[in-house]
């Protein structure tokens, strides 16, 4: 089960063609033939063809991988091309895998591609991972970076790191024989709902694509053996301040992946240590819900509801119900607005936010108070089919 | 003063500021100051017993303080503080 920071594979020959191919590679001496058949015969799994993975596979694969692995079972969507660069809007509508692996044959012919259309589990991870050097985790939910950091102590293989919120990204490499792994940094996820996910908070469509080249960057080092890597560092990037920061990581001795007395010696339920039971349930399950069509046969009649907008200033601007806008996390210090006889039907863009407002406002006393079931979302897909969805 | 500085996903309930300045001599002391100041904050940074969340890493400069001394470890004029909490996304 030892890790090694340095990959060695068994090196491969070059053709004529791939020899001017990644000359400016050769005449490097960090790179040179020695590297540049290291690469080649390096095989590096990313997981997820999407913000991260789409910089992080379109570099290794121009850079000469030789093999490259992604794991993926979405399909794209208008809202991804933003930032998953890999994709185009001709792809709109087919496998995130299809089109990925396009693109990266286009840009490299000598790469050998392998696709997985599945959603990674702590079934198939281990079996997975054995058939590849290093592993490049582009995912975006807690389950996911627990099972995978996991899994690469488990089978020894390096994790690079990178997670984007918003505008802030972080990167590391996780899980090498010295140094700490992601639950050396994070024991424990956060309780579901308190931390927001991309679809909620929003990320600036480039910061995938500086951090995804940061992991890119620790894979190719990782296999030439070259450099500095990221192993006991956390780098911190602030696009909007363009600020990079970096903190200390330490080997967690108690730690139960990688430490002295390990407890995970194999991989569990994921979903479960993070409190999570299904897929995308809303956090306050079991809210009173009022469905849109009810509500809008409700204000064609005339009657009296107040319509409770908790979205942000900015999200109104794109499309609203005409509804009095107090975003969540002003409801506290702004609920004098409310009148607590009337009956008040809350909502945000997909209903999880102002479940929570609902939850509120029950707590303070209020006691007609509904959810509007999937937001303005279903509003503009069952009521107003001109509403702009975002 | 010591300078905290609050990452993204927090903002929202420290004023939208990126960074709070508190006069204080320990990294205990400096964010019982900044959750006296923000008290939307607790929550997010304490559990209900009143110790720190697993998933917030607090890091005196570039040192975590969970192998230093914890909440009584030592601040100045000049240090900063930065809360770490873990972030998922990525696609």
């Amino acid at each position: 089960m030892a890790t090694t920071t340095e990959v060695k594979p068994e090196p491969g020959t070059l053709s004529n063609e791939e020899i001017l191919r990644y000359s400016r590679h050769l005449i490097m001496p960090e790179v040179g033939m020695e590297g540049q058949q290291k690469l080649k015969a390096a095989r590096v799994l990313c997981i997820g063809a999407g913000g991260l993975g789409s910089p992080l596979a379109l570099y290794l694969a121009a850079a000469g991988v030789g093999t490259l692995g992604i794991v993926d079972f979405d399909v794209v969507d208008y809202t991804n091309l933003q930032r998953q660069i890999i994709h185009s809007t001709a792809d709109v509508g087919r496998k995130k895998l299809d089109s990925a692996a396009e693109k990266l044959a286009a840009i490299n012919p000598f790469l050998n591609i392998r696709k997985f259309e599945t959603r990674l589990s702590s079934e198939n991870a281990l079996e997975i991972f054995r058939e590849f050097d290093i592993i490049a985790d582009g995912t975006d939910n807690f389950p996911t970076r627990y099972l995978v950091n996991d899994a690469c102590v488990l089978t020894g293989k390096p994790n690079v790191y990178g997670s984007i919120f918003r505008f802030e990204g972080q990167a590391s490499v996780f899980a090498t024989e010295a140094g700490p792994c992601y639950r050396c940094l994070y024991p424990e996820p956060p309780p579901p709902g308190l931390v927001p996910s991309c679809a909620e908070g929003g990320v600036l469509g480039i910061l995938p694509g500086l951090v995804g080249v940061i992991q890119a960057t620790e894979v190719i080092k990782l296999i030439l053996g070259k450099g500095e890597p990221l192993i006991g560092r956390l780098l911190l990037i602030d696009a909007l301040g363009m600020k990079f920061r970096e903190l200390k990581l330490r080997k967690n001795p108690e730690c139960p992946a990688c430490g002295t007395h390990r407890t995970i010696t194999k991989l569990i339920d994921y979903n479960e240590f993070c409190g999570i039971r299904g897929e995308e349930k809303p956090v306050d399950a079991g809210v009173p819900e009022i469905q849109v069509e009810e509500l809008k046969r409700r204000l064609d009649a005339g009657d009296d509801l107040f319509v409770l907008d908790v979205r942000e200033p900015h999200e109104y601007q794109i499309c609203n119900l005409g509804g009095h806008l107090i975003p969540l996390g002003d409801l506290p210090k702004r609920i004098h607005e409310l009148d607590s006889s009337r009956e008040i039907v809350a909502h945000c863009r997909s209903g999880v936010r102002s479940a929570k407002a609902v939850t509120f406002l029950q707590q303070a006393g209020f006691k007609k108070v509904h959810n509007l079931a999937g937001g303005i979302l279903a509003w503009a897909d069952r009521v107003d089919t001109k509403m702009p969805k975002y | 003063m010591t300078k905290i500085h609050i990452p993204t996903p927090l903002r929202q309930y420290a004023g939208k500021q990126p960074a709070v300045e508190v006069k204080a001599t320990t990294v205990g002391e400096a964010l019982a100051g900044l959750v006296a100041r923000h008290p939307d904050l607790r929550r997010h940074l304490y559990t209900d017993d009143g110790k720190l969340r697993a998933f917030v890493n607090v890091y005196v400069n570039d040192e975590d303080v969970r192998y230093l001394q914890k909440d009584a470890t030592a601040v100045g004029d000049g240090d900063t503080i930065s809360i770490v909490p873990s972030i998922a996304g990525g696609r």
